[in-house]
């Protein structure tokens, strides 16, 4: 079968790749791109920690087949990183003691960032929710909801700094 | 004589010893969050061969043929590995430690002992081939007749090479444990209470898949980039198995993406490695999820037998267990587990007659190995489900069935092991305090450091 060329926007760089049918985007991020920071758990839609963020919706990476996302924006843990510092959402993780293996981490961060875009106040049930998709086989759950609600004040502090 | 000038980097000489009392952050939460944690499967190199087991589909078969002509002819395929590659076959993990026998291949020989089991390795250019090639590898089976039951793999014919369907503890066919008279204490009880429990296999299911990527260096020396838990184990039998000087191997690890003692066995490194140095170039051998479930081992299933004597005081006079660890086709760590759960008996009680065989057999399931406690997990769930039942038995409130019981410092265990630092009794004070409930004067009394009069 014949490899075709996609093109996405990944934490804001245009990029062309040539993939084979069904390259799915978690391989195109990991191998093609380098972006280790996005993890493959399972491969089937299971396990959540390969997720990233396509048009700014929270999406497993390895159920996508790049060639059906043909011009998505992709953000991934790299850019959502900013060049000094945390961003809000990765400093509730840390100081929430709210990694273990870390495994998980990047997808629960994303997965948070997907919620907190579409629902800037999100409840404990929104929290959960959101996260639903999400194992932490550590089980570390309470520690990541307690994360994600900081993770909301901080951003809706951070907002109310820049407007004032 | 020169001196070195200690006026330098008088700072990183001083101990600051201030984290006792501080809440201290993990050293590795920043990589976490930014992703930057490197996993083993983030380390990649370029012309890396991608492996893949041919598994076995029956639980117990004589392997009569292996034809790989097929699976050599998939574009891409560029070696098979099977048990003639390797250099030493036969290993146990533990061996290191005394155990023995080397009870496992690395890969089979003439015969298979679960569903599931590797029996040869497709090595490829991508994963789609190595995957295409281990489908076309045809095994001829014989079929034998499996064993799932542990009580029936101790009176069956034995189906493995080296002997009998249990491991040998010290000439005896259990870990065994005497203390008094167990016959004496039910002869003189009140009430004999006798049930029975069983626990299924649990598997681990880390969301990181057992993995590792074996990398031949230009000096000859192999570097293997896994995700175990065990790197020494893994060191120890790696050289054992390939026949190879430590100093030609080297390991990088300790980052694991969850582990719970399910990446603590040594079953992806050898093969890797092995592969690595046949074809000089990088091999990656990484669990699917379905091998991660269906191979990786579990926890041990156990069935327990629990018999008490009971005095109608609440006094538990004699406690006599039979317990069977399933350690499914292989050793691995459960002959370990098996002596950690009889130890463990009869729980953190002072019965004066105790009697514990602790059985580690063989049966055609999964191995099963670490996870989380293992040998004393399972067993304190039948020890503690026993109590509430001798409570509900004698009408009698299980903190106090169990502050009756309690051992305390002193003491003298059932494997000769004097009681030190108890604190059963304080805990189950504190659990009555919190759930508001209101113990007798003579249980709130209680202590570990001393017995009442």
């Amino acid at each position: 079968m014949k490899h075709s060329v996609v093109s996405l926007t990944i934490n804001g760089t245009e990029r062309q790749m040539l993939v084979a049918p069904g390259t799915t985007l978690v391989e195109v991020l990991r191998e093609n791109q380098g972006l280790a920071g996005t993890r493959r758990g399972c491969d089937q839609g299971a396990c959540g920690t390969c997720t990233v963020l396509v048009d700014g919706k929270a999406m497993m990476s390895c159920l996508l087949p790049v060639e059906t996302i043909e011009g998505a924006r992709v953000e991934t843990i790299e850019g959502l990183t900013p060049m000094q510092g945390l961003h809000p959402i990765q400093e509730a993780f840390l100081e929430g003691f709210a990694t273990q293996c870390g495994f998980c981490t990047s997808g629960m961060i994303m997965a948070t960032a997907g919620l907190l875009a579409r629902n800037p106040n999100p409840s404990r049930d929104d929290a959960v929710r959101a996260i639903s998709g999400n194992i932490c086989r550590c089980t570390g759950y309470e520690a990541i909801i307690d994360a994600v609600l900081d993770a909301a004040k901080r951003m809706q502090a951070a907002q109310r700094s820049e407007a004032a | 004589m020169e001196k070195i000038d200690t006026s330098f980097f008088t700072k990183e000489r001083e101990a600051e010893l201030s984290v006792v009392g501080e809440s201290v952050q993990r050293a590795d939460a920043r990589g976490h969050v930014t992703g930057q944690t490197q996993f083993y499967e983030d380390v990649t190199f370029p012309n890396t061969l991608h492996l893949k087991m041919v598994r076995s589909t029956r639980h117990h078969a004589l392997i009569k043929d292996i034809n790989t002509d097929a699976a050599m002819n998939v574009p891409g395929v560029v070696r098979v590995l099977t048990h003639k590659d390797v250099p030493n076959n036969w290993y146990t993990i533990l061996k290191l430690i005394g155990v023995g026998p080397d009870d496992e291949p690395v890969l089979p020989e003439d015969r298979v002992l679960f569903m599931g089991e590797q029996i040869c390795a497709v090595l490829a250019e991508t994963p789609q081939a190595a995957l295409e090639g281990a489908r076309r590898v045809v095994v001829d089976y014989e079929d034998l007749p499996p064993i799932f039951d542990v009580e029936e793999a101790m009176t069956s014919t034995p189906f493995k090479q080296h002997g009998t369907n249990y491991f040998v503890y010290e000439g005896h066919n259990c870990r065994r444990i005497r203390f008094g008279d167990v016959d004496k204490g039910f002869a003189a009880a009140d009430h004999i209470i006798e049930h029975r429990y069983e626990s299924a296999p649990i598997e681990h299911a880390p969301t990181e898949t057992t993995g590792c990527t074996a990398k031949p260096e230009g000096n000859g020396r192999v570097t293997v980039y896994s995700n175990t838990q065990a790197l020494y184990f893994t060191l120890d039998n790696m050289a054992l198995i390939l026949g190879v000087p430590f100093n030609k191997l080297r390991l990088v690890g300790g980052t694991v993406g969850g582990g719970f003692g399910g990446k603590v066995d040594v079953i992806v490194e050898p093969i890797a490695a092995l592969g690595a140095m046949l074809t000089n170039r990088p091999v990656k051998y990484a669990y699917s999820r379905a091998e991660e479930m269906q191979v990786s081992s579990p926890r041990a299933s156990e069935r327990l037998y629990i018999k008490d004597g009971v005095m109608n005081d609440g006094r538990i006079v004699a406690r006599k267990i039979t317990l069977y660890v399933d350690a499914g086709a292989y050793c691995r760590h459960s002959t370990y587990g098996t002596t950690k759960a009889a130890a463990h008996m009869p729980g953190p009680y002072s019965i004066p007659n105790v009697h514990v065989d602790a059985y580690c057999v063989y049966t055609n399931r999964t191995p099963s190995s670490a996870m989380r406690g293992f040998g004393v997990t399972i067993g304190d769930f039948a020890l503690e489900s026993q109590m509430d039942q001798v409570a509900r038995y004698l009408n009698m409130d299980p903190m106090e069935l169990r502050l009756i019981n309690a051992y305390r410092d002193g003491d003298m265990k059932a494997h000769r092991k004097k009681v030190e630092g108890a604190a059963l009794v304080e805990v189950i004070q504190a659990a009555a305090h919190q759930t508001g409930t209101t113990l007798a004067p003579r249980f709130a009394k209680m202590s570990s450091f001393e017995r009442e009069a």
